[in-house]
């Protein structure tokens, strides 16, 4: 007994930096992620009902206001990520830790998706209540932009044979783009834009207590989903890059031993 | 030179050079079509002759005047300062409404007569039931009345 | 249905049926694309390093041949 604790004692350092390790936080994105995606799943039917079932008519644009519950939450996230992605390349730059370029990678194409939703949903959306599906504004100008930032991060990493390369010019990309993220936010301020301002805001919002309540929800859901999502790409980035260290080797084994 | 500050100043060049390169693309925007203009920008000349651009403003209450073909629609864009008199041959969309928010794209006339090749609604931030925005009309219809009220006592 | 007179008003959404379950029908379906090509890559993954390793099981732990497959 008192050899076991000790033993487990002495393999899990106390502090959370242990996760900085791949092989460490291996195990724990895989513990994680199904439970997000079960928060997400759950969320999303809430916030769905909330949005379909309790949240009134519009005074002003009736029904089709109804794409608020995905249109906002996707421009949160898709700016967001953006932010995440920034923040571990310069991590990953400053400290040279392998996880945070293996998290660079992990979010990008869950951040692209998001952006192309939020544009695909705002395009629908503008249909009907200005009257047009596009037009060269500065936010949905600048929205457009992330979108590029997002497919050049990806088409320059993945077209760099050499990693550490391929990482850098990345982390690059990650951090100069991550300027054009306050001037989407602001720019329905900075300038005169078709899209309105901001609903939401850190001092309060202009919404109906139950619309806010579903896309605050879904946008919640947006998180779990993100963070589900992130940590199954997490793993597979782990043991590609992992490949020539025997844990991997040992997980392989196990792996292929269950199946 | 460090290699980290090395890294560093080629990373705030790289920045810079981005919002740089930001900067000139919505400059060059903004003689165009992105930004719009208001209508005293217009009545005051500041808007550009000979091209196409916008006008972003309130549709005045009252203006809007179908003429006999059914499809050219006539009505002015205003800032309460200014009205720009607006003409339009097109559909327009169901949020175009006479004191909400609109974007004209066209052309000004010579005659001071804006010709609009497109028509946008602009609608504003706030999302609230129809019983909520009707609470509101009648609250501020009750006002206008006690105010008048008020007016004729004294 | 508190909300709604019928199920065929809900689908119609008030004539914005289009606008609203296109919205809705893209997310839908590029979610479960998303999911499908993360799990599949996985299983992918797991799969070529498991060959692998059955290709080199201990020439020096199977690091050093790890490179010829993956070219």
């Amino acid at each position: 007994m008192m050899n076991t604790s000790s033993l487990s004692q002495k393999r899990t350092p106390k502090s959370i930096l242990r996760f900085a390790a791949p092989q460490m936080f291996y195990p724990l994105a895989g513990t994680l992620a199904p439970w997000c995606a079960g928060i997400a799943a759950v969320l999303t039917v809430i916030g769905l009902y909330i949005g379909f079932f309790v949240a009134p008519t519009d005074f002003q644009q009736g029904e089709v206001y109804r794409v608020i519950f995905i249109h906002v939450p996707a421009a949160w996230m898709s700016m967001l990520i953006y932010l995440a992605m920034a923040f571990w390349a310069a991590v990953g730059l400053v400290l040279n830790t392998r996880m945070s370029f293996i998290m660079t990678q992990a979010l990008a194409p869950t951040g692209a998706m998001f952006c192309f939703l939020a544009l695909w949903t705002g395009a629908l959306w503008g249909k009907p209540t200005w009257g047009t599906y596009w037009v060269w504004d500065a936010r949905l100008t600048s929205q457009l932009l992330l979108l590029f930032l997002y497919l050049g991060f990806m088409a320059l990493t993945q077209a760099i044979e050499d990693q550490r390369r391929a990482d850098r010019a990345g982390a690059i990309i990650a951090l100069v783009g991550a300027v054009n993220v306050p001037i989407i936010y602001f720019s329905v301020q900075w300038w005169n834009t078709l899209h309105q301002g901001a609903s939401v805001t850190p001092t309060g919002s202009s919404m109906a207590s139950t619309m806010l309540a579903g896309m605050l929800v879904m946008a919640i859901a947006s998180w779990a989903y993100t963070f589900a999502v992130v940590f199954w790409r997490v793993r597979s980035l782990i043991l590609e890059r992992e490949r020539h260290t025997d844990w991997v080797g040992a997980e392989i084994d196990a792996q292929e031993g269950r199946s | 030179m460090k290699p980290r500050t090395k890294r560093l100043a080629l990373l705030g060049g790289a920045a810079a050079l981005f919002v740089g390169a930001i900067a000139l693309v919505l400059t060059a925007f903004q003689q165009n079509l992105v930004f719009f203009h208001t209508p005293t920008d217009v009545a005051e000349g500041r808007a550009p002759a000979e091209r196409a651009f916008r006008i972003g403003g309130l549709v005045e209450e009252g203006s809007i005047v179908r003429e006999a073909d059914g499809v050219t629609v006539r009505f002015a864009i205003t800032d309460t300062a200014q009205a720009i008199p607006v003409t339009y041959r097109g559909s327009l969309p169901d949020l175009f409404q006479e004191g909400k928010g609109a974007v004209v794209q066209g052309k000004l006339g010579p005659d001071g007569l804006f010709q609009a090749s497109e028509v946008l609604a602009k609608h504003d931030e706030n999302y609230m039931p129809v019983e909520a925005q009707y609470a509101i009309d009648k609250a501020q219809a009750q006002a206008q009345a006690q105010a008048a009220a008020d007016t004729v006592q004294k | 249905m508190m909300k709604w007179e019928s199920w065929s008003a809900f689908w119609s959404m008030d004539g914005a049926a289009l606008f609203v379950w296109g919205s809705y029908a893209v997310t839908a379906l590029l979610i479960a694309v998303e999911l499908v090509l993360v799990l599949r890559r996985r299983s992918d993954v797991v799969r070529r390093l498991a060959r692998l390793r059955r290709a080199a099981p201990l020439a020096n732990g199977g690091r050093r041949t790890s490179e010829e497959i993956f070219e």
